[in-house]
């Protein structure tokens, strides 16, 4: 029954997933494609900026290792047929396959920058990670075997819509397990208080370690969904500018609102679309909203508060999943 | 008589500064035992050494037969300690209830942790009154109740309060020494930090007098009354 519960997003998503992919057309698909990687990235970064109230601004330098462990294991079996299976079916299971050793190596990535910086209290892990990301840039453009700064071309066309939102479900669905178990409690207690909490019994270090690793890997799922789609693993895929471009996305849809940072993937995705034509003002936009969303709304648009919880307010029949 | 906490020859440092000087002291079972004394002479420091918040340099903290020194503080709360600290440090976003869940954190025994809610809030009407309300909107009294309300909830052998009365009206003063003798009697070890040393003394078993981070002098609450230092120092006299 609770196997069933936890699956039922994926086995009601994957049909709507498969329609939309339908039906849209392609510059459609595109923005699409883009707004779930979005909510991958920012529902993940949001795990630890949000509900630990660390403060991460490197999540492209995950995205890049997961992108980079997927990539070299699709390139590496693209024509091999897995015994059994349909040429499609093969595929499919190995593309899945490099998706979680990408999550491996992401999350272990995340263990070992996390370890040493998230000991201390508080604000090394924004100036570990900050390196760790510009430190993985340079360590891949100088490695010939990762194609240096012109990085792996011929990525296989893999990612489709239905992987991308099937992506998202598991990210929003880890995302939402995480605050309403009891290592969510621990987690408000954190971002609250963090001596308070440890006074409380928390083991604080355990717990923001445990959402950093977590954060990380799905963070590699992004990178890997990312590259199979633009079908190009470069190092300037994961520079700064793209961590910084999602921690705008938490900050906007509200540090530990998941349903926040969802719509504000969305909004800000689609945003960045419509500012293409003009290109050299985007990012200036873009920081410009921010900065104006910060003045008038500095808490961002949901604060810590979730739609599922106004929802359940209006109809109390379903229970709370969780406390804001 | 056995002693549940042993505390000998503690030194704290803050940086270069040295706040605690070789303390030493005991409070055995079952027992109200006191720490008075002016401001900065480290009695937070001392609480906050031996509840794990702070590294002490040397000494030793022996809790329940125990070497707990150089132990973090969600490691001591398991081992039944609990710390109610200076400035409340409660969770300020949380609800009331909340907040005294969390001082549940590690049990997993929800019926009993339910029946010793009901105990906080019978000690506590008010909290009950408030159980939903945002903790950051409680007046100061009713924070100074949430923090030692929350601190029971962990069900602790020996109970730490830094300084319960603070800036509180005296009715309420009043009532927060009374429920203190309340939770004595259940069974809970107090160890008490008090600027109102008139008020500790008399209900203190044993009291401790800091200075300038070293023990000036100690006895039963009865003797250090009587003293005519204390009393001028201390009691105004
Ligand atoms: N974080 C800190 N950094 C540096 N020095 C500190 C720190 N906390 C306390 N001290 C110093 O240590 C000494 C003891 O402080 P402590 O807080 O233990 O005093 P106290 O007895 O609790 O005083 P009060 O009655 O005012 O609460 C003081 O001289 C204080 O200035
Ligand atoms: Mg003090």
């Amino acid at each position: 029954m609770k196997l069933l519960k936890n699956f039922l997003p994926f086995l009601i998503g994957i049909p709507i997933l498969w329609g939309i992919q339908l039906i849209s057309p392609p510059h459609i698909a595109i923005i699409l494609v883009n707004v779930g990687v979005n909510i991958i990235l920012a529902v993940s970064l949001n795990v630890v900026n949000g509900f630990t109230g660390q403060f991460s601004i490197g999540h492209a330098g995950f995205m890049a290792a997961g992108a980079y462990t997927t990539a070299k294991i699709t390139l590496a079996l693209q024509d091999t047929l897995l015994p059994g299976l349909s040429p499609w079916l093969s595929t499919q299971t190995i593309f899945l396959m490099a998706l979680v050793a990408g999550m491996l190596l992401s999350g272990t990535m995340g263990l070992l920058v996390g370890m040493p910086s998230l000991r201390l209290r508080g604000d090394y892990l924004a100036i570990v990670t900050l390196g760790f990301n510009e430190i993985i840039r340079v360590f891949i453009e100088n490695i010939r075997w990762l194609g240096g700064a012109t990085g792996l071309s011929g990525v296989p066309p893999y990612t489709t819509l239905v992987w991308v939102g099937l992506g998202a479900i598991a990210t929003i669905s880890m995302a939402r397990r995480l605050v309403s178990s009891t290592h969510g409690r621990a987690l408000l207690a954190i971002r609250e208080d963090e001596i308070a909490a440890e006074a409380m019994g928390v083991n604080t270090t355990k717990y923001k370690i445990r959402a950093f690793v977590i954060s990380s890997a799905f963070a590699g799922l992004g990178g890997g969904l990312l590259g199979h789609y633009i079908l190009l693993v470069t190092p300037k895929t994961f520079t700064f500018i793209k961590s910084m471009e999602v921690v705008g996305m938490v900050v906007l849809g509200g540090m530990g609102s998941i349903s926040g940072s969802i719509i504000s993937a969305t909004l800000l995705t689609v945003l960045l679309e419509g500012l293409r034509g003009l290109d050299q003002y985007r990012m200036v936009m873009y920081a410009l909203l921010l900065v104006i969303l910060m003045l008038t709304r500095p808490t961002g648009l949901f604060g810590t508060h979730e739609i599922w919880d106004v929802l359940s307010r209006y109809f109390p029949k379903r229970k709370a999943v969780q406390k804001a | 008589m056995k002693a549940l906490l042993e505390v000998q020859d503690l030194d704290v440092y803050y940086g270069g500064i040295q706040a605690l000087r070789g303390i030493s002291l005991k409070v055995p079972e079952n027992q109200i035992v006191a720490l008075i004394g002016c401001n900065g002479a480290g009695k937070t420091t001392t609480l906050r050494a031996i509840s794990g918040m702070l590294k002490a340099s040397r000494g030793s903290i022996r809790f329940a037969g125990e070497q707990i020194k150089g132990l973090r503080s969600h490691q001591i709360v398991a081992r039944g300690m609990a710390h109610a600290p200076e400035g409340r440090g409660i969770f300020l976003n949380l609800t009331v209830g909340e907040n005294l869940e969390l001082g549940a954190y590690l049990r997993k025994d929800r019926e009993s942790v339910a029946k010793d809610l009901e105990t906080g809030y019978r000690l506590f009407p008010i909290l009950f009154e408030r159980k939903s309300q945002i903790a950051g909107t409680l007046s100061g009294g009713e924070q100074q109740m949430l923090s030692v309300a929350r601190a029971l909830m962990s069900r602790p052998k020996l109970l730490l309060l830094d300084e319960p009365s603070l800036g509180l009206a005296p009715q309420v003063v009043e009532k927060i020494f009374s429920v203190l003798k309340d939770i004595h009697k259940t069974g809970i070890t107090l160890l008490l930090v008090e600027q109102n040393a008139h008020k500790a003394l008399r209900i203190a078993h044993h009291a401790y007098v800091l200075e300038t981070g070293s023990v000036v002098m100690q006895g039963t609450g009865a003797e250090l009354l009587a003293s005519p230092e204390v009393r001028k120092a201390y009691l105004g006299d």
